[in-house]
């Protein structure tokens, strides 16, 4: 175990995965001299040079294309997205052509891709960089979608997305790069894609979350502990394919459920988390789901609003009482 | 500072060896063995009967809708015939004539627009990408095979094809510029065949050829008259030399024209006129070629009987393959079965009446070969 960012945890893990095995390459914008427009890329070009960390023209379109063809032969392209919001450019090569390929193929030729980079709200980068770009991305069958949320996750998660036959949509977030952790040394510490995790257990409520909600859930898990309402957090990782079983388990243990998400709530994340709670357990239930989300507005650029715009601790806590029928204190 | 002119080298040559009455540029005639040229001929018309077969096939209901070849043999042919088996051809929709040439059995084909999943699947050793429905998007996948191809240093060429109305997309633009800048080994081949669907060129591009759209991004780009094989042969045949030599990528634009549909959902009547389609009737790619084999002596005896028996049998096999098995819609979603799919496709199994035994020739979808996998040897 070592110490470090999330950042530096990426950063490690496209290291391992590029020395194991030479077929890994990374492309995309900035991502060799400059060293990433979120430095994940530090240090690689100097490393495995220019054929390995490619410097791109500026074209999601053009270099998510070529990423699916090198990959149909064989290469692993790692394609960073300086922003997720730009992915929306190469969105019909996503969910079009690597997501197909497959299947149109009759299985002769897999697409075995990540495309990685940040998303999701961070510090006023207004409402054309905000966005919680996973929902345009796990509807669609034939791609992974994974959202790491600590350090170790970053780690161990992107070394299985690169080993993954599959293409993964692999979305980071600007506001968790400099987070630190513990992360495992070994080379082969991996975690599997489709896998949940029980971050803390609890008996009186389940609430689900991922990335900068789920910091925010901890805090208002401790809060709630002192109110004597015991909450266990559980963190999806992998969103499609999403991990049911654990979080049906949960749910019938606690008999109750609060799921938060930053992206606004209409037909997000939470909607079929709700969805699927209520068809395999809604008898272990004691109380609706509730749901915690974005207004369904695009996020605001100035600061007070992007603050209010994003769910807060305040209304996870608020959600979570009402479900378990308290008052707080 | 002095207002100065630039002189950028902008030149754009128009290829033609063998013209529609049957004239012939010996000095530019092609060196191709009396065997090439029949093997050229017999793919070309192969390529027709298939197409007006498979038209027939349509309007009965025995395939679904698909994008006849008629008219761009040439171009198709003239291309594809100087890959070798090693070099990758990266089709569009409409490059049935190229396809069988390279490879695809007819009755697979045939397979893929009656929506079974075998037709879809090239064999291991073939070295051809499944045919793109989304316009201009195959091309970054050429410039990707191509740079995998300079990554590990294979002997290989990367042949791409796409029409006119392609050349409008961003894909176009960007697959280009990346080849450019990468000096990748592939050949864009664009059959501008004057018609995207109702669009004209004209209202495509105000550019005087498509091929000078490569002087933009560094590669040199050529018109050739798509509807003379020896002038695409030719063209293609420098352009692939180019590209194995290590000297980057090339545009070829082959003038040539859909005398049919533009897929069996469309009726070109309602946009252009017959005296248009009769002009270019007169300039069909098959008339001169076989003009000029009969001239050298060439043509074989009975070739197009022969061609039709061929298909005849792809169509009985075609025919004796049974309806696609509900279950395989689960398949080769991902590399492995995820839960819900797998919950899914259980239910649709309890609720199915079992698939029927397959029969004929047609062997069974092969369970993930994971063709991505492997690595061309150097």
């Amino acid at each position: 175990m070592a110490a470090m960012t999330y950042r530096e945890a990426l950063n490690l893990a496209l290291r391992e995965e590029m020395r194991r095995d030479p077929r890994v390459f990374v492309i995309g914008e900035e991502v060799g001299l400059y060293e990433g427009a979120y430095k994940v890329t530090q240090g690689l070009l100097k490393e495995f040079g220019g054929q390995r960390v490619v410097d791109t023209p500026i074209a999601e379109s053009g270099f998510t294309g070529v990423g699916i063809g090198a990959a149909m032969v064989g290469l692993r392209p790692v394609i960073e997205m300086m922003t997720f919001n730009f992915a929306l450019l190469a969105l019909d090569q996503i969910v079009n052509s690597a997501a197909k390929m497959y299947y149109m193929s009759g299985g002769q030729f897999n697409v075995p891709i990540v495309i990685r980079g940040p998303g999701g709200p961070a510090a006023q980068l207004a409402a054309q960089h905000s966005q919680s770009m996973e929902t345009y991305f796990y509807h669609v069958p034939g791609l992974k979608v994974v959202r790491p949320t600590t350090p170790m996750d970053a780690k161990g998660l992107l070394k299985s997305a690169i080993r993954d036959d599959n293409p993964v949509i692999f979305i980071e977030a600007e506001t968790l790069y400099s987070v630190k952790g513990e992360v495992p040394d070994d080379p082969e510490f991996l975690i599997p894609l489709g896998k949940a995790l029980v971050r803390r257990e609890g008996t009186d409520v389940t609430v689900i979350a991922y990335m900068g909600m789920m910091y925010r859930a901890m805090e208002a898990a401790e809060e709630l502990e002192k109110e004597g309402i015991s909450v266990e957090l559980v963190d999806p990782r992998t969103l499609r394919p999403m991990d049911t079983e654990t979080i049906i388990g949960s749910v019938r243990k606690t008999h109750r459920a609060v799921v938060v998400e930053a992206g606004a709530g209409f037909a997000g994340m939470g909607s079929e988390i709700v969805a699927f709670v209520t068809e395999q357990a809604f008898d272990d239930l004691d109380a609706p789901v509730e749901r915690v989300t974005g207004a369904n507005a695009p996020m605001p650029y100035a600061r007070n609003l992007e603050k209010l715009k994003t769910p807060s601790k305040d209304k996870i806590l608020a959600a979570v009482r009402r479900v378990c029928n308290a008052n707080g204190s | 500072m002095p207002r100065i002119t630039l002189e950028p080298r902008f030149q754009v040559e128009y290829l033609s060896i063998l013209d529609s009455d049957g004239n012939l540029d010996t000095a530019l005639e092609p060196k191709l063995a009396g065997e090439d040229l029949r093997a050229l001929y017999r793919a070309m018309v192969l390529g027709r009967r298939l197409d007006e077969r498979m038209v027939r096939l349509q309007r009965q209901g025995r395939i679904g809708t698909f994008a006849p070849t008629k008219g761009q043999e040439a171009s198709q042919m003239g291309s594809a015939f100087t890959l070798r088996r090693i070099d990758w051809m990266v089709p569009s929709f409409r490059e049935t004539a190229a396809m069988i040439w390279r490879g695809w059995p007819i009755e697979k084909l045939l397979l893929f627009f009656a929506g079974h999943l075998e037709g879809g699947q090239p064999a291991l050793d073939q070295h051809d990408l499944p045919i793109t429905i989304p316009v201009a998007t195959q091309l970054p996948h050429a410039v990707g095979l191509a740079y995998a191809a300079q990554y590990r240093g294979d002997d290989v060429v990367v042949m791409a094809y796409f029409g006119d109305g392609a050349t409008s997309e961003g894909d176009f633009h960007e697959a280009l510029n990346f080849a450019g800048v990468w000096h990748v080994p592939v050949v864009f081949v664009c059959q501008n065949n004057q018609w995207a669907i109702s669009v004209p060129l004209k209202k495509q591009t105000h550019s005087r050829t498509i091929a000078q759209k490569a002087l933009a991004y560094g590669l040199p780009g050529i018109q050739v008259d798509g509807n003379d094989v020896l002038a695409v042969y030719a063209a293609a045949r420098e352009a692939v030399d180019r590209a194995r030599a290590g000297d980057g990528p090339t545009l070829i634009e082959c003038v040539t024209y859909r005398l049919g549909v533009h897929t069996t959902a469309d009726d070109p009547t309602k946009y252009r006129t017959d005296e248009e389609v009769a002009m270019w009737e007169q300039k069909d790619p098959l008339t001169r070629f076989r003009a000029y084999l009969e001239k050298r002596n060439l043509l074989e005896a009975n070739v197009e009987q022969r061609i039709d028996e061929e298909i005849a049998e792809a169509v009985r096999r075609f025919e004796s393959a049974p309806p696609a098995d509900p279950l395989t819609m689960f398949d080769h979603v991902y590399a492995e079965l995820p839960a819900d799919l797998k919950a899914q496709r259980e239910a649709m199994a309890a609720r199915e009446p079992a698939a029927p035994a397959r029969t004929g020739e047609m062997p069974p979808p092969s369970p993930t070969p994971m063709r991505g996998q492997r690595l061309t040897r150097r």
